[in-house]
């Protein structure tokens, strides 16, 4: 009676039976670092970044949680012959409490974590987000996806596009039927000094087609108080705002135009590196921002052609008497843009003693006016998913909690 | 190696494995290479298993350290089922295969064997229960009622808590009926020969009405049993991951005796074999790789390995009972098929490590100092048995905290009330936070833990996403 033995099957005929559970695992990576983003950007500097910066992100949510006994449990191990009490078997390494190669019987620590660059993660970030409510306006089209589409082969192409496995194929069918023509075996044609070579007519080339998909076109309008009140903190964070905005944008869209403004007492168009980078000082008149962005709207983005989203980002240290001036022309905004937005930023321990334009802007009732407030790193990629949510329930649900949010802790 | 040379080389180890008195089931040797290896590893070595993404990731970390070749891959696995299966690496060298099979027929030899493997699910029907509930949990996930998220939801949950349940198999579970008349006998009072004399004891009728009546481990089982939340399919998915948890606690019970009898018999076998020189010499080369020691660690082949000729030799010195004096009649010999039928980790290192063992071996009880791990206590005179007992306490299923139902209606409000077992080992908090929320969303209710925090009574709670600890007084 001896055992039974079973051969190895090709590989062929196997199936890879785990495909299916790691692409499961894959996606719950991908989700958890989704869930993790307001933390991971709170505590990497990305702005002016290499797009190919790797980030580390530990992965939570990955891991297999039982009741299991914490590292204060003693353990059981076999020495080297001479072990004294006292010795240090294992150094604590300091900032890491999962380093732990643990002797003897402790589970093994599961922590993973995930390299990915800069741009990934600004994948990752984006995939569900859209400009709300794009509207089909007539005139030019923006492309918003172009990716180059494979579609069938063809005897003709370029080098690059050169099938080769077809080629090889189409070869060898003309082989057999040359072999069958003259009437002799296929392999006296091939054998000894006798080649069969390639003929044109056996190339055969991957045909490619042009996938675009057209939106409506559309310009975001970036505007930034660049006035004195802006100390360092708040404009790193008005920065990193737009910064993530810009890099959704340059994402998703193709074709989207931007208009950045930058303003103190005045206002001016200015180019993306200003922007990001230039240091003002001054007073703050919101109003004359609001009226640059209006006077740049007529001149070159008409509503009735454009998409137009507004954005601005302040800290709410207006002077009093252009409060008014500063609504009734936000109000105007609101009539021609899809979206305004405006972000308060406000760090924390800085509400209390400075002026807030939210209590002005609560007098607003257009729809398509949205406030938050921005008072730490960890809020900027909330604020920015209220801005830009696709699903329009879910985005009114966020955007209303986002401004009673704002206005709770507005109060002194 | 070809199979018929596989063949004819496990012709000869099965003769040897007979006429050693060993009693395995019928072998199955399937070849494969190490992509199905690492592949069998993910799912532990069931040709048909339930889709989890837990799975993936074992694969995942399997294979990545393959490439990095920071662990090597195991030259065999062998699961416990009749036929007994195992997988043979397609690239082992020759050697290699012929000590791998003995070592499978150890293994298998063990399973069919050892008390916990028997007291456990009859290896007949393994297969055919992994299958079957594979294809149970897919119908679910094809379900378009039900879908992947869902079920994966309650996998997770059973999972973290699949391991919560009765330690010893050699106990036997009573059902609540058995539960109430055994309450009912221990509430009499004990017979007394003085009765006549003595006032009659008063007898206090035992309280029934509770659930449960006394305190339950099996934490699935119960949820399953009295959740008020969950439907037939999510109780049926937790009955699935119980019964197959059911099934792998005996490994984990066994860990330190069954490799050491793999091990204590690929070496007899092979020694046996007559190998040819280059054989004999890559033989003791790769038995004393998987045998070596490994200071730092605990190597349980090592360790098993030496104890179980520990028995046999000091067995070996006590007079023989008859005078049969053939190698598998010895005392020693007797001794050492008895204890693996009759013992698991715990017990078998409480009655056969010795202080010379513990001493040879150089054994040591550690712990965290600050942020390092520092030796408490070596081996010497008045520590030996220290450091036996912390290594009792944490194998096998020793590493897992008990933790049992108490009340499943606590403060009239259906609250689970659950209590750890406290024996000077705490509870890893942030793993206990999450492995209460899991707990919670099957209970449907609240649910708290009692436990010991630096040694005061603590309840822990899992309150609005977060843990809450309530010192009790």
């Amino acid at each position: 009676m001896g055992a039974i033995f079973r051969p190895h099957v090709n590989e062929e005929k196997r199936s890879d039976r785990s495909a299916g559970d790691r692409t499961r695992h894959r996606q719950k990576i991908r989700e958890s670092i989704r869930g993790n983003i307001a933390d991971i950007l709170s505590e990497e500097s990305i702005i002016g970044h290499d797009k190919n910066k790797i980030i580390k992100v530990p992965i939570k949510s990955i891991k297999e949680y039982r009741f299991i006994y914490g590292e204060n449990t003693p353990g059981v191990a076999q020495g080297n012959g001479n072990s004294k009490p006292g010795d240090v078997i294992q150094k604590g390494n300091p900032g890491d409490p999962d380093a732990a190669g643990e002797a003897g019987n402790n589970p093994g620590v599961d922590a993973i974590e995930t390299d990915i660059t800069l741009d990934e993660l600004i994948d990752l970030m984006f995939e569900d987000l859209e400009l709300p409510d794009l509207q089909k306006k007539a005139f030019k089209e923006v492309e918003s996806k172009r990716s180059l589409k494979r579609k069938g082969f063809r005897k003709q192409g370029i080098r690059q596009r050169l099938d080769k496995r077809r080629t090889a194929k189409s070869r060898i069918k003309r082989l057999l039927a040359v072999s069958k023509a003259m009437g002799v075996n296929s392999e006296s044609l091939t054998d000894g000094e006798e080649r069969f070579p390639y003929h044109k007519d056996d190339m055969r080339y991957h045909h490619v087609t042009i996938d675009t998909k057209l939106e409506s076109n559309a310009v975001i309008i970036c505007i930034m108080d660049t006035s004195g009140s802006m100390g360092t903190v708040k404009k790193y964070l008005a920065r990193s705002f737009y910064f993530l905005l810009y890099q959704f944008v340059r994402m998703k869209y193709q074709e989207v135009e931007i208009v950045f403004i930058a303003h103190h007492t005045e206002a001016k168009e200015v180019n993306e590196e200003e922007f990001f980078h230039k240091v003002e000082s001054g007073g703050t008149y919101i109003s004359s921002s609001y009226e640059k962005a209006l006077e740049v709207i007529n001149a070159r983005y008409h509503p009735s052609l454009w998409n137009i989203y507004a954005f601005h980002c302040s800290d709410g240290d207006n002077f009093y008497s252009d409060n008014d001036k500063a609504l009734a022309k936000a109000d105007e905004l609101c009539e021609v843009c899809n979206l305004f937005g405006y972000g308060e930023i406000k760090p924390a321990g800085t509400a209390y003693y400075s002026g807030s334009m939210l209590d002005v802007f609560k007098n607003i009732t257009k729809a398509n006016f949205q406030a938050i407030i921005i008072e730490k790193k960890e809020d900027l990629w909330p604020g920015l998913r209220a801005f830009l949510l696709k699903d329009a329930a879910v985005k009114d649900a966020l955007g209303t909690s986002a401004h009673e949010n704002t206005q709770d802790q507005a109060k002194p | 190696m070809t199979i018929s040379e596989l063949e004819k080389w496990e012709e000869r180890i099965f003769e040897l494995v007979q006429s050693y008195g060993l009693n395995p089931y019928p072998q199955e040797f399937e070849i494969c290479d190490h992509f199905e290896m690492i592949g069998y590893m993910a799912y532990s070595g069931m040709p048909a298993r339930y889709p989890h993404w837990s799975f993936g990731k074992s694969y995942e970390r399997e294979k990545m350290m393959y490439d990095y070749g920071v662990g090597g891959l195991p030259y065999e696995m062998v699961i416990n089922t009749k036929p007994c299966l195992a997988y043979l690496m397609r690239d082992n060298t020759d050697l290699l295969q012929i000590l791998t099979m003995a070592h499978v027929y150890g293994h298998n030899d063990f399973f069919a064997n050892n008390f916990t493997f028997k007291s456990g699910i009859d290896a007949q029907y393994v297969i055919d229960m992994f299958r079957n509930h594979a294809a149970r949990i897919r119908q679910y996930i094809e379900d378009p009622s039900i879908g992947q998220c869902a079920v994966e939801d309650i996998i997770d949950a059973a999972h973290a808590l699949s391991l919560q349940r009765s330690k010893n198999y050699a106990i036997k579970e009573l059902t609540p009926e058995e539960e109430e008349e055994r309450l009912i006998d221990l509430a009499q009072p004990a017979p007394d020969p003085w009765e006549n004399i003595h006032p009659k004891p008063v007898y206090i009728h035992p309280a029934l009405n509770k659930i449960p009546l006394s305190p339950d481990p099996n934490l699935l089982k119960f949820i399953a049993r009295y959740s008020p939340t969950l439907q037939s399919w999510q109780k049926d998915i937790l009955s699935i991951v119980d019964e197959e948890s059911y099934y792998f606690i005996p490994q984990i019970e066994t860990k330190i005796m069954n490799e050491g009898w793999a091990s204590y018999w690929h070496h007899k076998i092979l020694n046996a074999l007559n190998l040819s020189q280059e054989h004999q010499m890559e033989f003791l080369i790769r038995h004393n790789q998987v045998l070596r020691p490994t200071p730092g660690g605990l190597n349980p082949y090592h360790l098993g390995f030496v104890i179980w000729h520990d028995i046999e030799t000091r067995e070996k010195l006590a007079p023989p009972t008859f005078p049969d004096s053939s190698e598998n009649n010895s005392p020693g010999r007797k001794k050492i098929f008895q204890v693996r039928e009759t013992d698991r980790d715990s017990s078998f290192l409480r009655r056969f490590l010795t202080k010379d063992i513990i001493r040879e071996l150089d054994l040591f009880r550690h712990e965290k100092r600050g942020k390092d791990r520092v030796i408490t206590e070596v081996a010497d005179e008045n520590n030996w048995e220290t450091v036996k007992k912390t290594l009792i306490t944490n194998v096998g299923m020793g590493s897992i905290p008990t933790i049992s139902v108490i009340d499943a209606d606590f403060g009239q409000s259906r609250t689970l009330y659950l209590r750890h077992e406290y024996d000077e080992r705490e509870l890893q908090l942030d793993y206990a936070e999450r492995t209460l929320s899991h707990l919670k969303c099957l209970w449907g209710r609240e649910v708290v833990l009692e436990t010991t925090l630096n040694g005061h009574p603590t309840l822990l709670k899992f309150v609005d996403n977060t843990l809450k600890t309530e010192r009790i007084n």
